[in-house]
């Protein structure tokens, strides 16, 4: 692990040194446990602070798109710059999406793709624990040793504690990066839609209620949408006035109407990070429910997000053949 | 252009168990499914009246959205129709649709939201028997549901 950080440190002074990129986005350490913070790193002096562990879950996609803005305060002529993102798989997709949706340009974009061995869930890692968790350090045997607040220490093991989108992750290692960082990652799950097909097997009744309980702990705060690298619109559906699709009180059926939009929306475009779930204050297991629309858009049309180029995004194309059981016919 | 959150009194208006008749939003492209309509219209085919038709340009038109607002506005049913593929009067409108209803129907029906109030057909501007059909085949689907609950936005 240790060896990755520094690799990647490396990667992102030569970049900046060299003059390739004008900014390195990555993570340093922050003031909380078990998370870091992102960096934003504008000369080779600050790379020193980037670092590379097992909690580095965010994904730093999210703020690309707004660097390629002209901020407001400037005037004339200004030129876009170039940037450098830390980025585990699950990222360099997001930003492959941004890409192809005309978000962010190409040429301004470098990805040093990191190896990944899964990123630790800090909720995970707190009910393990069954208290504050304040550190969290690798022990031998795929163990995890958590340092609680009142000074005990609680074993783990590591998978235990791991984020479900590490869990049921199909593209851990990177892949088509600018720069790659060599280093081991974890194998690909065998099951990338771990509780789908438990969920499906539910009769409508049960499902609907699931989905009611688990949005109605909703407060409206959108983390989620603003969490996620591939909501980008400008104004959101939701906060759109003319016409207004729902009100701004916290009443169930707006909430519903909320999440049946953002997360149809995904449709193409999600590739599980779970951005939405840690940003989430109220832990509503949005996972459940947006791994549906990349498992049906995968289903449907062959469309895994995020995993090349030059594929049409599935919603903006067709074939002729395309399913159409769906249809009522008289 | 209206604020459409606030909901139309028809819309929500309290069901009387005894006389509810299911209330159902077509959005029906003007090229195929309108005309079909009309034929079925002007042929004095017989077909129940419990749907309101609002034409749109193209099947490809109707947000995904407008489906689900519909169903918090307080209606029991929906049903999309727009011309067979390939017969598109923007070549592909409703294959581009195809996708995106695919996606919605699977959706809500993983949701919970009840098989059935949400239906796609195509009708062709000659298809007048077939639109008269497709409405009474929904319109008893819809029946049989009974009043939708799940989604409404109950009128303050």
């Amino acid at each position: 692990m240790h060896e990755v950080e520094i690799k990647m440190r490396e990667a992102a002074r030569t970049l900046l040194e060299s003059g390739k990129v004008d900014l390195v986005l990555g993570f340093e350490q922050g003031s909380l446990p078990l998370r870091m913070r992102p960096c934003f790193a504008r000369n080779a002096g600050a790379t020193v602070g980037l670092v590379w562990n097992d909690f580095c879950a965010n994904n730093l996609a999210a703020y690309l798109p707004g660097l390629f803005q002209k901020p407001a305060d400037v005037r004339g002529s200004w030129t876009a710059p170039t940037v450098a993102v830390v980025a585990k798989r699950c990222d360099a997709r997001s930003v492959i999406e941004l890409i192809k949706e005309n978000q962010i340009p190409r040429q301004n974009v470098v990805l040093i793709g990191m190896p990944c061995q899964g990123m630790v869930d800090p909720r995970k890692a707190q009910e393990a624990a069954g208290a504050n968790v304040t550190a969290c350090k690798m022990a031998p045997d795929k163990q995890v040793e958590l340092t609680t607040a009142e000074g005990g220490v609680a074993m783990s093991p590591r998978e235990a504690i791991l984020a479900d989108a590490c869990l049921e992750c199909a593209t851990p290692a990177p892949q088509g990066a600018d720069v790659e960082i060599p280093g081991p990652s974890r194998p690909s799950a065998a099951n990338p839609y771990g509780r789908l097909s438990e969920f499906e097997s539910l009769t409508a009744r049960e499902r609907w209620d699931a989905f009611v309980g688990e949005i109605s702990k909703c407060i409206r705060c959108y983390a989620c949408r603003q969490a996620c690298p591939n909501c980008y619109c400008k104004t959101c559906f939701i906060e759109q006035s003319k016409p207004t699709w729902a009100g701004v009180g916290d009443e169930l059926s707006d909430v519903l109407l909320f999440h049946i939009g953002r997360i149809f929306h995904q449709a193409g475009r999600c590739v599980g990070c779970d951005a939405c779930v840690r940003a989430c204050p109220k832990n509503i297991d949005l996972r459940l429910f947006t791994r549906k629309i990349v498992k049906d858009v995968q289903e449907l049309f062959g469309y895994v997000p995020g995993m090349s180029l030059d594929e049409q995004p599935p919603l903006c194309t067709f074939k002729e053949d395309d399913n159409e059981s769906f249809i009522t016919h008289p | 252009m209206a604020d459409i959150s606030t909901t139309p009194d028809a819309a929500v208006a309290p069901d009387a168990p005894s006389a509810w008749e299911p209330r159902i939003v077509a959005f029906l492209c003007n090229w195929c499914s309108y005309a079909g309509a009309d034929l079925a219209g002007v042929s004095r085919l017989q077909y129940p009246t419990n749907v309101r038709v609002i034409r749109v340009p193209c099947s490809g038109r109707v947000n995904p959205l407008y489906i689900v607002k519909a169903l918090q506005l307080g209606v029991d049913g929906v049903l999309v129709s727009g011309c067979h593929p390939g017969d598109c009067h923007y070549i592909s409108g409703n294959l581009v649709a195809r996708r995106k209803f695919a996606v919605l129907k699977s959706f809500l029906h993983y949701l919970g939201i009840e098989e059935g109030r949400v239906h796609f057909s195509w009708v062709s501007a000659s298809e007048g028997n077939r639109f008269a059909d497709l409405i009474q085949k929904v319109s008893d689907d819809i029946r049989r549901l009974g009043p939708a609950r799940q989604l409404r936005k109950e009128a303050k």
